[in-house]
C-alpha cells in the first residue's frame, strides 16, 4: 500500500459576507424567516434582472489579492443552467471562461515541512435556496440563500494526503478571515469543499482517474472522505480494477462514500456569457487601491511573532489559525512582561477551561501571566485564578492577595511545612531513601496541599532532597 | 362635443387636454367604448383594464384641474405589449404559462410611463413569450390586420401596431427582438421604432433573447414617436445594459434632409423583394433628393449570415431565459403531477405552445457541449462581422434607408405550416438587432391590394435623432 499517494484538488466555496446579495438589494441577514430575505429577483419572477452588487467584486478581489493571485482586468459572468427546484432561474450566475482571478497559492506547514499549494483560480457565483423535505407532505422551497454571493477557490491538484488538505483548508480560512471578506463559519455552511481525488503510483507523473465527493463542510469529514476515499481506490488499483470518475456522496455517519453518478450521465451545463450583466472591468489604480486594504495575513503575522515575542513557530502558528485569538494575543502581550506565558495560557490552559465562556479582559490575562511569570504564582494556582477570571471576572491582582495564593518563595517559610510532611508520612520518606524515586512527586503533592498549593514546587522538592539526603531522623 | 379622436395624433390630444375642449375621462371612454365595438373582431388586446383606466383618468383631470401636468402625454390613454410587466395586472406574454401570473412589480418603463401620465388601457395581444411573426402564436387567438381582417398584422408586437392602426390606443409599447415593433408596425401602415440597444431599460419586461430585446414606441407618426421615446429612454440601475445617453427626441425634428447622405444597402434590395415595396422605397428616395438629400449604395456583405446567426442567438438565450418556467415557483402546472420530473416535463409541454419549444429546443441545442462552437460562438462571431459592416456603411452615409420586409401582410394561418419560410421573412430586420442598431419604421404607400408598404431608416448607435429628423422628411414626402 505504501507505493500508492493519494493526488488530491479542492474546490472551495466561500460566503462572502457582504451586507447585500450579489444581485440584488436583499439584506443578508442571520436567522430570516422562509422566504423572508427575498425579492422579485433573487427569486427570479419574469423580467427581472440582475444587477452586480460592487461590494461582492471588491470582496472576491481582495481575497486573490491576500491569496497572491492575478487580480483579471476584464471578467464575465455565465450562465451555468441546470433545473432543480432550489434555483428558481434554472440557471445558475456563475464564471466560467473569464474567473476574477487566476492563479495564486497558499503556504501550508505539513509534518514534512513547509509546502506551497497552487491555486487555479477564484470565480464568483451566487449560492441556490435550500430544499426543506417534510415527511408526507412534500417539500418546500427557501430562497433566503438564493444570490448568496460566494467565491469559488479551486486548487491545483497539489496536496498529497488529507492531512495537507486539512492545513490548506485551515490557512485558506484563515487568510480569507483576516482579509474580512468572510466569517467562513463551517457550521452555518459559510465555507463548503468539494473534493477530487485520485491515486497513483508514487514517482508517476501521469494523473490517475479522480471522484469526486461534493459539499462536505467540516474538516474532519474532508479528512475521513479523503482517507477512504484513498484506501477504496487503492483496493480496487490492487486488485487490478478500473477507477470510474464519477461523483460520489460522502456519508459522514457512517464515514463510506457512495456513487452518485458517472462522466457519462453528468449535467451539460450549457455554459454561456450571461447577456443581462456587463463585464467585470477592474483598473490597475482600482486593484492597487484595493491591495491596500488587506490587512497583515497570518504568515506574516506568524514571522512577527517569532521575531519579537521569541515565541516558538509551532505556537506561533497556533496563535493565528484564528485572527480574533491572534488579535486578543496581541492585546494582552502589550500589557505584559511575558507574551510567551501569554501564548502558553492561551494555548495550553485556557481553551481545557473556558467551555462555552468568552475569553476573559485581555488586560487581565496579562496581568495572571505577569504573576505567574514573575514566580508570584504558581501553575496550579495560575488554574484557579484563571477559573475565577473566566466565572466572575475578577481582578487577578486583587484576587490572588484577598485569597492569599501569592507563592511561598522564602525557604524559612517553606521548611516548616516540609518538615511536617516527613515526619507524618515517613513510609513514603523511607519509599523515596530506598530507590523508589516516584515517591519524591508524592511528597511535593503533600507539602503543596499543606500549604493549600501556594508553595514554589522547585524550592519544595529543593528542599526536600536536602533533607532527604541528610541521616535518618529516627536513626 | 367630442372631437374625432381616432386618428387624433398625442399632441393633438395634449393641446385638447391643455385648452378643456375634453377630459382624459372623456378621452379614455371614447377608446374603451372602440376597444369594445371593434377588439372583438381584431383581437389587439389580452387583457382590457378598463376600471382602472377611468379612474385614472379622473385622477389627471382632478390634477390638471390644480394646473399640474407630468408631461405631454399626461391623460393621453396608451397600451402596452403583455411582456412589460404591471404590477397587479396579469402579465400574460400571450402563454399558457402565465395565463395567470400577476406580477408585484412594474416595469421601469411600464412606471416611468405612469409617471408621465399616461393612461393605460390594457396590455396587448403578441406572439408566444414575443417568438413569431404574425401574432399568431398567442395562446389567447390571433389578432387580425385591421387594414384587412383577412391578414395578419405580424408580429410579434401585432396587438400593439393593431391596437395603433385601429384606434384602439392613442400609441403602445411593444418589443422588438428580432423586428418585432418594425414589421407589425409597417403591416399595419403605422410608425415605430426599435431604439439602440442599451437606450430603454428591459427591467420588467419578460426576455426573450437578452442581447436582442429592445422596447419601443408604436405610434401614429414620427412626432408622436418622438415625444414617447423621451418618456421611456434614460438609464435605469436595475438594468446595467442600459446607458445614459437619452435626450429630449421632441427638438430639432424640424431641422430637414438637405445635406444628409442615404445609404441604400444592395442586399437588401436582392431578389424576393416584392416589386412594389422596391418602388415605393426607391421613390420616396429619390423625393428625398429633391429636398436636397444624396442617395449612396453601399454594401453589407454579411447580411445573408445574419438570418441564422439570429436564430442560433436568440433561441440560445431564450432556451435559458425561459428555463425559470418550469412549474415550481409560479406559472403553469398540471394538477397530475407526480414526481419532480414529472411536473417540469408537464408543466413545459403543456404551458408552452409549439413555437416557443421549438426555439427552446434549437437554443438548448446549439448551446450544448460539442457544438458551442459551432454553433453559438460562429454567431457571435457574424454579429461582430455584421457591426462592422454596419460601422463601415456609416463611415460614408448617415442613415440606411430600406424595405422592412420583403412581402406586405400576408395571410392569416399561411406561415404556419412552414416555419423557416417564415423566419426568411424577418431578413431585413434581423441585422438590426443582432448590431445593436436604431430603426424608424413608417409606412410609405400601399400596394396593389392597398395593404400598407413599410420603409425602415437605419442609424448608427444612439442616432435617434437624425432618424426622427429624416422620418419627419419622408412623412413629408410620402405619397
Amino acid at each position: 500500500m505504501n507505493e500508492y499517494e493519494a493526488v488530491i484538488g479542492l474546490e472551495v466555496h466561500v460566503e462572502l459576507s457582504t451586507a447585500r446579495k450579489i444581485f440584488c438589494f436583499c439584506e443578508i441577514r442571520e436567522n430570516p424567516e422562509p422566504n423572508e430575505q427575498t425579492c422579485e429577483v433573487c427569486t427570479s419572477l419574469p423580467g427581472t434582472l440582475p444587477v452586480m452588487n460592487r461590494d461582492v467584486v471588491t470582496s472576491a478581489v481582495k481575497a486573490g489579492l491576500a491569496v497572491n493571485g492575478q487580480i483579471n482586468h476584464f471578467s464575465r459572468m455565465d450562465r451555468k443552467n441546470y433545473f432543480y427546484p432550489d434555483l428558481p432561474k434554472a440557471y445558475q450566475i456563475s464564471q466560467s471562461q473569464m474567473p476574477i482571478v487566476t492563479g495564486g497559492h497558499v503556504d501550508i506547514e505539513t509534518k514534512d515541512g513547509a509546502r506551497r499549494i497552487e491555486l487555479t483560480r477564484i470565480h464568483l457565483e451566487e449560492d441556490a435556496g435550500k430544499l426543506i423535505h417534510l415527511e408526507g407532505q412534500g417539500t418546500l422551497v427557501d430562497c433566503n440563500r438564493c444570490g448568496v454571493p460566494l467565491i469559488e477557490i479551486v486548487s491545483e491538484p497539489d496536496l498529497r494526503s488529507a492531512d495537507e488538505a486539512v492545513q490548506f483548508l485551515k490557512k485558506l480560512r484563515a487568510i480569507l478571515i483576516y482579509t474580512g471578506v468572510t466569517r467562513a463559519r463551517m457550521q452555518e455552511g459559510e465555507m463548503r469543499c468539494d473534493v477530487n481525488v485520485s491515486v497513483r503510483k508514487k514517482g508517476d507523473a501521469t494523473l490517475g482517474t479522480r471522484s469526486e465527493m461534493k459539499n462536505l463542510n467540516s474538516f474532519a469529514f474532508v479528512a475521513k472522505a479523503i482517507e477512504s476515499e484513498f484506501k477504496r481506490q487503492t483496493e480496487l488499483l490492487e486488485a487490478g480494477a478500473e477507477i470510474i470518475q464519477e461523483t460520489r456522496r460522502f456519508d459522514d455517519k457512517t464515514g463510506q462514500s457512495y456513487a452518485m453518478r458517472t462522466k457519462e450521465d453528468a449535467d451539460d451545463y450549457r455554459y454561456f456569457p450571461d447577456p443581462d450583466l456587463v463585464p467585470i472591468h477592474l483598473t490597475a489604480k482600482e486593484i492597487d487601491a484595493l491591495a491596500r486594504e488587506i490587512p497583515e495575513l497570518p504568515d506574516a503575522r506568524k514571522a512577527r511573532y517569532i521575531k519579537d515575542y521569541g515565541i516558538s513557530a509551532y505556537d506561533a502558528e497556533r496563535l493565528t489559525e484564528e485572527m480574533a485569538i491572534a488579535d486578543y494575543f496581541e492585546r494582552a502581550a502589550e500589557h505584559t512582561g511575558s507574551a510567551k506565558t501569554v501564548a502558553n495560557l492561551l494555548i495550553s490552559d485556557l481553551p481545557n477551561l473556558q467551555k462555552d465562556r468568552p475569553l476573559p479582559d485581555p488586560l487581565k490575562l496579562a496581568a495572571v501571566a505577569d504573576l505567574q511569570a514573575n514566580g508570584q504564582i504558581n501553575s496550579s494556582t495560575t488554574k484557579k485564578v484563571l477559573i475565577a477570571l473566566l466565572e466572575s471576572d475578577i481582578d487577578p491582582v486583587a484576587y490572588v492577595q484577598a485569597e492569599n495564593l501569592l507563592q511561598i518563595n522564602d525557604v524559612d517559610a517553606l521548611r516548616p511545612y516540609v518538615d511536617k510532611v516527613l515526619t507524618a508520612r515517613a513510609n513514603v520518606a523511607d519509599d523515596y531513601r530506598s530507590g523508589k524515586t516516584k515517591a519524591m512527586q508524592s511528597l511535593i503533592g503533600m507539602v503543596m496541599r499543606e500549604t493549600a498549593g501556594r508553595a514554589n514546587p522547585v524550592l519544595i522538592q529543593a528542599l526536600l532532597e536536602a533533607r532527604l539526603a541528610e541521616p535518618d531522623d529516627k536513626a | 362635443m367630442i372631437a374625432d379622436f381616432r386618428h387624433m395624433t398625442i399632441r393633438a390630444q395634449a393641446a385638447g387636454l391643455s385648452a378643456k375642449d375634453f377630459t382624459s375621462e372623456e378621452l379614455t371612454g371614447h377608446y374603451l367604448s372602440v376597444i369594445n365595438d371593434s377588439d372583438p373582431e381584431i383581437g389587439a388586446y389580452i387583457t382590457v383594464t378598463g376600471e382602472e383606466a377611468l379612474a385614472a383618468a379622473r385622477k389627471n383631470d382632478e390634477r390638471r384641474a390644480k394646473g399640474q401636468t407630468a408631461s405631454l402625454l399626461d391623460g393621453v390613454p396608451g397600451a402596452l405589449k403583455d411582456n412589460i410587466c404591471t404590477r397587479g395586472i396579469r402579465t400574460t406574454c400571450a402563454s399558457k404559462m402565465l395565463e395567470h401570473f400577476v406580477p408585484p412589480y412594474s416595469a421601469t418603463i411600464a412606471d416611468r410611463l405612469n409617471e408621465a401620465g399616461m393612461v393605460l388601457l390594457g396590455k396587448t395581444n403578441m406572439d408566444e413569450f414575443a417568438m413569431g411573426q404574425t401574432s399568431e402564436t398567442s395562446y389567447f387567438g390571433p389578432t387580425k390586420n385591421p387594414v384587412d381582417l383577412t391578414r395578419v398584422p405580424g408580429g410579434s408586437s401585432g396587438g400593439s401596431a393593431a391596437a395603433v392602426a385601429s384606434g384602439q390606443a392613442a400609441f403602445a409599447i411593444g418589443s422588438d427582438t428580432g423586428g418585432s415593433i418594425l414589421q407589425p408596425s409597417a403591416f399595419c401602415g403605422v410608425t415605430g421604432l426599435r431604439p439602440s440597444y442599451g437606450l430603454v431599460s428591459r427591467q420588467g419586461i419578460v426576455a426573450f433573447a437578452s442581447s436582442l430585446d429592445q422596447a419601443g414606441p408604436i405610434t401614429q407618426d414620427v412626432r408622436d414617436n418622438a415625444l414617447v421615446l423621451s418618456v421611456l429612454a434614460g438609464r435605469d440601475p436595475r438594468d446595467t445594459t442600459s446607458l445614459a445617453v437619452s435626450a429630449d427626441y421632441t427638438e430639432d425634428l424640424e431641422k430637414g434632409v438637405k445635406g444628409l447622405t442615404f445609404g441604400l444597402p444592395a442586399e437588401f434590395f436582392g431578389d424576393g423583394l416584392q416589386p412594389s415595396i422596391r418602388k415605393a422605397i426607391l421613390d420616396t428616395a429619390d423625393k428625398l433628393v429633391s429636398l436636397g438629400a444624396t442617395l449612396k449604395e453601399v454594401h453589407l456583405p454579411s447580411l445573408k449570415l445574419a438570418l441564422p446567426a439570429y436564430v442560433l442567438i436568440s433561441s440560445a438565450e431564450a432556451s435559458s431565459n425561459l428555463a425559470r418556467f418550469d412549474g415550481i415557483h409560479y406559472g403553469f402546472r398540471p394538477a397530475d403531477t407526480t414526481t419532480l420530473e414529472d411536473i417540469y416535463i408537464k408543466s413545459r409541454s403543456e404551458g408552452f405552445g409549439p413555437e416557443v419549444k421549438r426555439r427552446i429546443m434549437l437554443g438548448t441545442f446549439a448551446l450544448s457541449s460539442g457544438y458551442y462552437d459551432a454553433y453559438y460562438r460562429k454567431a457571435q462571431l457574424v454579429r461582430t462581422l455584421l457591426a462592422e459592416e454596419f460601422k463601415r456603411a456609416f463611415e460614408s452615409v448617415s442613415v440606411l434607408l430600406a424595405p422592412v420586409a420583403p412581402v406586405t401582410a400576408w395571410p392569416l394561418g399561411q406561415g404556419i405550416t412552414d416555419p423557416v419560410q417564415l423566419y426568411l421573412n424577418d431578413i431585413y430586420t434581423v441585422p438590426i438587432g443582432l448590431a445593436g442598431l436604431p430603426a424608424l419604421s413608417l409606412p410609405v404607400g400601399r400596394d396593389e391590394s392597398g395593404l400598407p408598404i413599410g420603409m425602415q431608416l437605419i442609424g448608427s448607435r444612439f442616432t435617434e435623432p437624425l432618424l426622427y429628423r429624416a422620418g419627419i422628411a419622408v412623412e413629408e414626402v410620402r405619397s
